[in-house]
């Protein structure tokens, strides 16, 4: 048998094998992982050139084949996928290389660079799947990493946080599984087409709910988000970055492969999303505006963005689910942008001030600029203002809902923005205040080379705004498997 | 009732058990074994998928898949044992 | 002559690559960052000029690229576009060089003109808009960059003040985009065109028409401080001066009322807005928001709150010039545009000067400031008789087309309101002025006669802008005079 060294088999292979010799060579860890992040991404250059050339990619694992054996499958979705986890992953390493210096880091750089090569690995290897059972298996890695990832900080808040997001995480996959199962019993195959040919059952439908469940509990949808504020504000920064920006994208991405193959369920059931997706809006924000740490108000809203994504996919009705979920997919290249840079800059805000208690930032007499505005910069985006991506992927959401005749979920967008405005505007009053400090203040402070990589982020999530229209040509790139239906 | 009937039943018996012990329990380790009992669950109800009719032979994709998820599980209560643990210690410390 | 068809986004870039360049500029780089404002305003104004010149030969300007299907950015320079774009440039150089002399020893220089750069370039955009979209790009951009502006002095106030400012400017910006999709769902286009696009919209649905007018005009209003949402500007006085000389002339206020010419002129066409009924209700929203402006003025005593209220009121004499739906008006109204933002900069101007010389913030100090301060109060003294209405000075140019297109539309109340706003102008900047050169100052007051030590840079910008004003209204027939630019714009918009 000859060895495929297809770019779509070493996108998944690589950060696996990375990941294992990383954990080897603990003192050249570092290295290791920046090495295996820029092959990976050069992988995924390839084959985002190979799939904009010549369509969706397939790759049989072992010459099998759907439906008894595994396909990898590489169309436009899971490229921007794939870029979105290489490109954020690339910077937060970047970033983690310079704030995990110290010698008393010694320990989280020795594990960190296994468990996010690890995660990788798991995120890389949900994008290309094509059948329901390999995501299940995915989404565990990517849970073992991401718990790993969230206690690397030692403390007991950390660990104590950990715990509760490996127990809603393994309780997701177990319903997820279960979801699996009846699938299975049903269809009698797993991968996605045969479910996009499905007639939609009673009990069909009951088992996508059953996986929707457990998918909104790793997402950490309203209201069974009780475990993400705690577990993305404890962690460290760059794990933060990764946890928030990349780890809650890979259950968004499955729902959004099952909202562009599954069977219409029903309006109710899109309505109750729809609902979900609101209740974390109006949630989400109230607790960001009362939050008293800064990383805790980033991971508050979080939640509120993820609400957003799901009111997008229920803002569209029958008709409009193979349309909605292009405002749903920039709506999570977005966030996950403009949250890693977001999470970065505040832990470059704490590192060079000392703390991140909100209420007394203006009492700091050293202002780190640069930090600061990156972090303006992603707020930007995250609320939604032109020319961000974010604000071209509320925009998408609301003109699919307006067209639709739903206006409650244009009242909803409109409101989770404003909501937004505010709590962020808590921290800009933050920054810019400066009657609270004895010391002169003065400008450029605590500029470091750090600032670097969440600064880059955050340009790219304006940036990418302004070219939304190739980014959805490429998103469509092999859609026609959904379209089969 | 048919085998399959029975045992995939007791499948959705046991997870709905495990699930409300992974909601309700309050020790950390009852949680983790409740969460067993689910995949013990959802591994019946896979496995139910595999069986047919006597003269038939059995599918052999489920006992794959069950075995999968056995092994994804094994390393999840492991990961899960081990945070208790640490805990365990941290809490102790912090009360010293 | 060269053609150069990128040049609307030479002018935008002036600006916009200027502000990244000013942020990173160390604090102590005093000079290098004069030199880059002082040359970034220079060069724009030059580009400005070459572009007016180009659009006056009939050169058309038009950029573009699709952001989404369909749904395209783009930058055009219609003879509109010009009179905004021209109007910022020049107030963009004069304020630039207040600024300098204002802050010259102040905190946090290298993000002022970071932001002041940012705003022009917004403000640039917005003028440049080919399509409603575009210019809520642009719209949201300017709130964002003039929000670190306003809270510059970094207190509690002005904290408080700039809360304010991003609610209602940002609520605005929301309901704006919230127009502009429905527009965009209703029409499928969102351009701006000479004679409108909606009337086949009007003629099948007059109903979701009008809605979208009240949204739209709604939105622009906040901005341009319509009554009932006038309430942000007088609190956003906290601001250093030359911001407020930004709010209140070149930007803020001008990109809310310049908004609502496109709307009306462009988008629904003002034959169709007028078939629709809903030019009347805003003529007489803009009348009230006149009257009450002018009598909240009389009443404040800070001097800048006084300017403040006073804008309230003179910005809606363009909205009223627009809603009277005759040529005549929109002459008055358009000419207004350019007319108030050289009388309100002197007189912020002015005011800052006062401020920064004499220590004088109020009306009641102000006895003798007249000595104390000739030059700059002799310009203040001109741009108040202009506001006033003093032929032959800028303003009284302005009335005088609006009361004439009064009389056209058939709308004769409209020199009843004209005639009160004037008496009102009056009856708030008289006492002013006979304060500042008849009253003797108190001898240990704020306001007692020294020698006030401001620098050139600041004592000669409300000068400029003064004889600009006295240029403005005795030569309004000169060719390239902003009436006779104005008269050029009205024959394209009224051209069907």
């Amino acid at each position: 048998m000859s060895v495929d060294l297809s770019p779509v088999m070493l996108s998944i292979f690589l950060p696996l094998f990375g990941a294992i010799v990383a954990f080897m060579l603990p003192r050249a860890a570092g290295a290791i992982g920046l090495a295996t992040l820029a092959l990976t991404t050069g992988a995924v250059i390839a084959l985002a050139r190979d799939v904009l050339i010549n369509g969706a990619a397939i790759l049989p694992l072992g010459g099998w084949g759907a439906p008894l054996g595994i396909d990898l499958r590489a169309d436009g979705l899971s490229v921007a996928m794939l870029g979105l986890s290489c490109a954020v992953g690339l910077l937060v390493s970047l970033s983690a290389l310079s704030s995990l210096r110290g010698p008393e880091d010694a320990r989280q750089r020795q594990y960190f660079w296994p468990l996010w090569l690890l995660l990788l690995t798991g995120m890389n290897g949900v994008y290309l799947s094509t059948d329901i059972f390999n995501l299940y298996v995915m989404i565990e890695v990517i849970a073992l990493a991401a718990v790993g990832l969230t206690v690397l900080s030692g403390t007991t808040a950390a660990v104590r946080a950990g715990l509760e997001y490996m127990y809603a995480s393994i309780l997701g996959a177990l319903l997820f599984l279960m979801g699996v199962g009846f699938i299975y019993l049903q269809l009698g195959r797993l991968d996605f087409a045969g479910l996009a040919e499905a007639e939609p059952t009673g009990a069909l439908i009951a088992a996508i709910a059953l996986m929707f469940v457990g998918l909104a509990l790793k997402t950490a949808l309203f209201p069974l988000h009780f475990w993400l504020p705690a577990a993305h504000a404890n962690a460290s920064a760059p794990a933060s970055a990764l946890l928030s920006g990349l780890v809650v994208k890979a259950a968004l991405y499955i729902v959004l492969r099952l909202a562009q193959h599954m069977p219409f369920p029903s309006e109710t059931f899109l309505t109750l999303v729809g609902v979900m997706g609101a209740g974390a809006v109006i949630w989400g924000s109230i607790q960001a505006l009362r939050a008293e740490r800064l990383k805790l108000l980033v991971a508050w809203s979080t939640v509120a963005q993820i609400g957003l994504i799901f009111v997008a996919f229920a803002r569209a009705g029958e008709q409009g689910l193979s349309e909605s979920w292009k405002a749903a997919a920039l709506l999570i290249l977005a966030h996950g942008v403009a949250k890693a840079a977001m999470f970065l800059a505040a832990g470059r805000i704490k590192d060079e001030i000392g703390h991140d208690v909100i209420r007394d930032l203006d009492r700091a007499p050293i202002r780190p600029t640069l930090a600061q505005f990156t972090f303006a910069l992603a707020a930007i985006s995250l609320i939604g203002l032109p020319p961000s991506l974010g604000f071209i992927g509320k925009w998408a959401l609301m003109e699919g809902a307006m067209a639709a005749g739903y206006w409650h979920w244009v009242g909803v967008t409109m409101a989770g923005t404003l909501l937004s405005v505010a709590y962020f505007s808590r921290v800009f009053a933050g920054f810019l205040r400066f009657d609270r400090v004895r010391a002169p203040v003065g400008e450029h402070q605590g500029w470091a080379l750090a600032d670097a990589a969440p600064l880059t982020l955050a340009m790219m999530a304006i940036a990418l705004g302004l070219m939304a229209a190739p980014l959805l040509g490429f998103l469509e790139i092999g859609y026609a498997l959904g379209e089969a239906k | 009732m048919t085998p399959d009937m029975i045992y995939g039943a007791a499948g959705i018996a046991v997870f709905g058990i495990g699930l409300v012990g992974a909601l309700c329990a309050q020790d950390r380790l009852r949680r983790v074994l409740a969460l067993k009992l689910c995949s013990v669950g959802a591994g019946f109800l896979l496995l139910v998928g595999a069986w047919r009719e006597p003269p038939g032979t059995p599918d052999p994709v489920p006992h794959a898949l069950v075995i999968t998820g056995i092994v994804v599980m094994v390393s999840a209560t492991a990961v899960a044992l081990a945070l208790i643990r640490r805990l365990h210690s941290l809490e102790a410390e912090d009360e010293r | 002559m060269m053609d150069a068809p990128l040049l609307p986004l030479f002018i935008l870039l002036t600006s916009l690559l200027a502000a990244p360049v000013l942020f990173a500029l160390p604090e102590r780089a005093a000079k290098l960052r004069t030199a880059i404002n002082l040359g970034m305003a220079a060069l724009k104004v030059a580009l400005v000029a070459w572009l007016s010149l180009k659009v006056s030969e009939g050169v058309i300007y038009d950029l573009r690229f699709a952001v989404l299907p369909g749904l395209e950015f783009k930058l055009q320079a219609d003879p509109l576009a010009i009179l905004f774009i021209a109007l910022s440039a020049v107030l963009w150089l004069i304020t630039t060089v207040y600024s300098v002399g204002y802050l010259e020893h102040g905190p946090h220089r290298a993000r002022f003109f970071g932001f002041f750069s940012l705003c022009v370039a917004a403000t640039v955009g917005i003028a440049m808009s080919g399509n409603l979209f575009t210019f809520l790009v642009f719209y949201e951009l300017l709130t964002l960059a003039t929000y670190p502006l306003v809270i510059h002095r970094g207190n509690a106030e002005a904290l408080r003040a700039g809360r304010i400012y991003l609610i209602y400017t940002l609520a605005g910006g929301l309901v704006l985009m919230l127009g502009t999709l429905a527009l965009w769902v209703l029409a499928g286009s969102t351009d701006f065109v000479a004679g409108g696009m909606l009337a086949d919209l009007a003629a099948a649905n007059p109903l979701a028409a009008q809605l979208l007018f009240v949204v739209l005009i709604g939105a622009l209003g906040i901005k341009a401080a319509l009554v009932p949402f006038h309430a942000w500007l007088p609190i956003a006085m906290v601001a250093p001066a030359p911001v407020s000389a930004l709010l209140h002339a070149v930007a803020v206020v001008k990109a809310g009322a310049f908004g609502i010419m496109r709307v009306v002129y462009e988008v629904f066409g003002i034959d169709t807005a007028q078939a629709l009924g809903v030019t009347a209700p805003l003529a007489a929203l803009a009348a009230v928001t006149i009257l009450y402006g002018s009598l909240k003025a009389i009443t404040q005593d800070d001097i800048k709150k006084r300017l403040a209220y006073s804008t309230v009121s003179q910005v809606s004499y363009i909205t009223l010039g627009v809603a009277l739906a005759s040529p005549i008006a929109a002459v008055g109204a358009l000419a207004h545009l350019i007319h108030q933002g050289l009388m309100k900069i002197t007189m912020f101007m002015a005011a800052g000067n006062l401020a920064e010389g004499l220590g004088v913030k109020r009306v009641s100090q102000m006895n003798g400031v007249g000595r104390a301060m000739p030059g700059t109060m002799l310009a203040f003294t001109l741009a108040a008789l202009a506001m006033i209405g003093l032929p032959p000075l800028a303003g009284f140019v302005s009335k005088w087309y609006l009361a004439q297109g009064g009389l056209d539309a058939g709308h004769g109340w409209v020199i009843a309101v004209l005639l009160g706003s004037s008496l009102l102008n009056a009856v708030y900047f008289l006492p002013m002025l006979h304060r500042a050169w008849f009253r003797d100052a108190a001898p240990d007051g704020a306001g007692a006669p020294g020698h006030p030590r401001i620098g050139w840079m600041l004592a000669a910008p409300p000068v400029t802008t003064a004889v600009l004003v006295l240029v403005a209204g005795s030569f309004a027939s000169a060719p390239f005079s902003p009436l006779e630019w104005t008269r050029f714009i009205v024959a394209i918009e009224y051209q069907e």
